[in-house]
């Protein structure tokens, strides 16, 4: 029997010729990661279990990117337990605020992801990196600080689901209203310890940023890791980015699938999820009325320069509408910068939009945008559960840079492709 | 290993936002993190919880964040075990890891209903609901996660070795 893209990486990463799903291994790791919100349980638990080295200083990425720059007292005493223990370790991947950026948009950014590495972190959306053909998949903070310890995790080997993508996007349709209109046809739950697959002929159509963002919400089909195969697109994004050597994984013919879905990208429309949960999907024309309140383009999922612009695109020359809030956070410094240089910050401005320095912010109801009982926001992020962005009784709507900056314009839930004519 | 107490009862998808929502992950102390547990979704919770109760819920529980604050919330609050059709796999995994025993069990999960006084035993599987006088097997524990449980958790099964 063949093994998948993730089976030959764990077992290559375990020392192992063959592995089988549901297998229990112990794997090599080439990345530990943590961010301001975990790392400070893993800290704790690594001190308390008495360890006084970590496996490698150039193999720990931590991030502060939640509650930073710090939203309070609590939140900087977080930050500075992380500091003081990257430092005292000589951690060579620290990133504070300054150089911070959102972790899933840094870490493939400065190249500390490559294809075929096997990768942890206490982030659930740390599956991120499967975009480069990575096995990589999140975790919580007590795995976290085994990993620092020892450069190993245990896994039980997943079996996997295959995406046969086929076909081109259209117009204002990307990365998010692929992997939105998935959870909605499989469920949060379609993928429950699972290895979500991404191949096809249609694979050289989609961006690395749209890889990125899909293969983020892999997470929010309750699947252990998301992964692409490595094409020219994968490897010019890396190109100036990776030095050290990888290995790139592709499956066996005879790999076992236990689904396969044929997707073609030309039949994808907008998609928009509803409250509360990211498989409440409708197509655009579904929608109907929703005014809204606060519009989010940003995080892990969306905050990347493509997703900047489309939006930029959409909200050049027009002014959002004056009962909405519009928060457009970049992703890391480097996009930040190229966002001002390609005019973009202008167009946001003069729009009526604020641009703020990279954090995770609103997405999870951490701070930069929170929503009052009863408000309704239109978000480029990946979760709608209840009390997610504030008040339990707020409501998060989950959609594409394209509708969200439409939707900004419009006041209401609306289509870029009729905003834009 | 056994435990014994009062069952509440949630449904499907019960994502870790509404087991610890953000706004307190400013903290990593045990007993604050349990005075918000299950506040978004029952914000009396906190105040019917009793030692050694137990949480019986559907498909899916502890989905979404990898906040390992969710299990220790959970676990700090006093409840016993949770028992659910399936669990979100970094909730299962981080569960296990910081000793907060769970179960699968579809009939369990049919059947029992809030308030009912059910006992578990880890090691067969078998629950046991004294309101009911019914019983339901559950999957019991893989050997290595014994293991684990049996040493206090990973870390504690990786000094011991």
């Amino acid at each position: 029997m063949g093994m998948t893209m993730t089976q030959k990486i764990l077992a290559a990463h375990a020392g192992l010729n063959t592995v089988k799903a549901g297998q229990l291994i112990k794997a090599k790791l080439d990345l530990v990661l943590g961010n301001d919100i975990t790392s400070p349980v893993a800290i704790n638990e690594f001190e308390k279990a008495g360890f006084d080295q970590i496996f490698h200083k150039d193999k720990i990425a931590l991030v502060m990117d939640h509650f930073t720059p710090n939203k309070d007292i609590k939140a900087a005493t977080q930050c500075k337990q992380c500091r003081t223990f990257a430092q005292s370790f000589e951690i060579s991947n620290y990133f504070d605020v300054g150089d911070m950026g959102i972790e899933h948009a840094l870490l493939p950014e400065k190249g500390l992801v490559a294809p075929g590495e096997c990768i942890i972190g206490a982030d659930s959306h740390t599956c991120t990196y499967g975009a480069l053909g990575a096995f990589s998949t999140g975790v919580g903070s007590t795995d976290m600080a085994a990993g620092m310890a020892t450069g190993e995790a245990w896994f039980k080997v997943p079996s996997a689901i295959k995406f046969n993508l086929t076909g081109k996007l259209n117009q204002w349709i990307s990365g998010k209203d692929v992997i939105l209109h998935i959870i909605g046809m499989i469920g949060v739950d379609g993928a429950l310890y699972k290895s979500m697959e991404f191949t096809g002929t249609g694979l050289k159509n989609l961006s690395m940023d749209d890889r990125l963002c899909m293969a983020n919400m892999a997470i929010e089909a309750g699947a252990k890791n998301g992964i692409f195969e490595v094409d020219e697109v994968t490897l010019s994004y890396i190109k100036d980015r990776v030095s050290r050597e990888y290995t790139i994984y592709t499956a066996d013919t005879d790999a076992e699938y236990e689904a396969v879905y044929e997707i073609d990208l030309s039949t994808i429309q907008s998609t928009i999820a509803f409250p509360h949960l990211p498989e409440n999907t409708k197509t655009i024309d579904e929608v109907g009325e929703v005014v809204i309140d606060q519009v989010v383009i940003g995080s892990c999922t969306n905050g990347r320069l493509e997703d900047l612009a489309t939006a930029a695109e959409i909200l050049k020359g027009k002014k959002i509408a004056k009962h909405v809030r519009a928060i457009i956070i970049p992703g890391t410094q480097a996009i930040y910068k190229e966002a001002m240089k390609l005019g973009y910050a202008e167009i946001f401005i003069d729009a009526g939009c604020v641009f703020s320095t990279p954090t995770c912010g609103p997405c999870l109801g951490g701070h930069m945008g929170i929503l009052a009982k009863g408000e309704r926001a239109v978000s480029t992020t990946n979760r709608n559960f209840v009390g997610r962005m504030g008040h339990v009784e707020s409501e998060v709507y989950l959609a594409s840079p394209a509708v969200a900056a439409a939707s900004a314009i419009a006041g209401k839930i609306a289509d870029p492709a009729i905003i834009t004519k | 290993m056994k435990t014994q107490g009062f069952v509440h009862k949630f449904g499907d998808n019960v994502d870790t936002d509404v087991i610890i929502p953000a706004r307190y992950l400013n903290t990593a102390d045990h007993k604050e993190l349990a005075s918000h547990c299950m506040e978004d979704i029952d914000k009396d919770f906190i105040k019917k919880v009793k030692p050694n109760d137990i949480i019986v819920a559907n498909y899916n529980f502890g989905c979404g964040s990898s906040r390992e604050h969710a299990p220790i919330a959970i676990k700090a609050a006093g409840i016993s075990c949770v028992i659910a059709k399936t669990f979100a796999r970094i909730f299962y995994r981080n569960a296990i890891n910081i000793g907060l025993s769970i179960l699968e069990c579809d009939e369990a999960a049919d059947n029992i209903q809030a308030g009912d006084e059910i006992t578990v035993d880890f090691d067969t599987g078998i629950i046991t609901n004294i309101t009911k006088q019914e019983t339901y097997q559950a999957e019991p524990f893989p050997e290595f996660i014994k293991q684990m449980i049996h040493s206090n958790g990973l870390l504690n099964s990786l000094k011991n070795k």
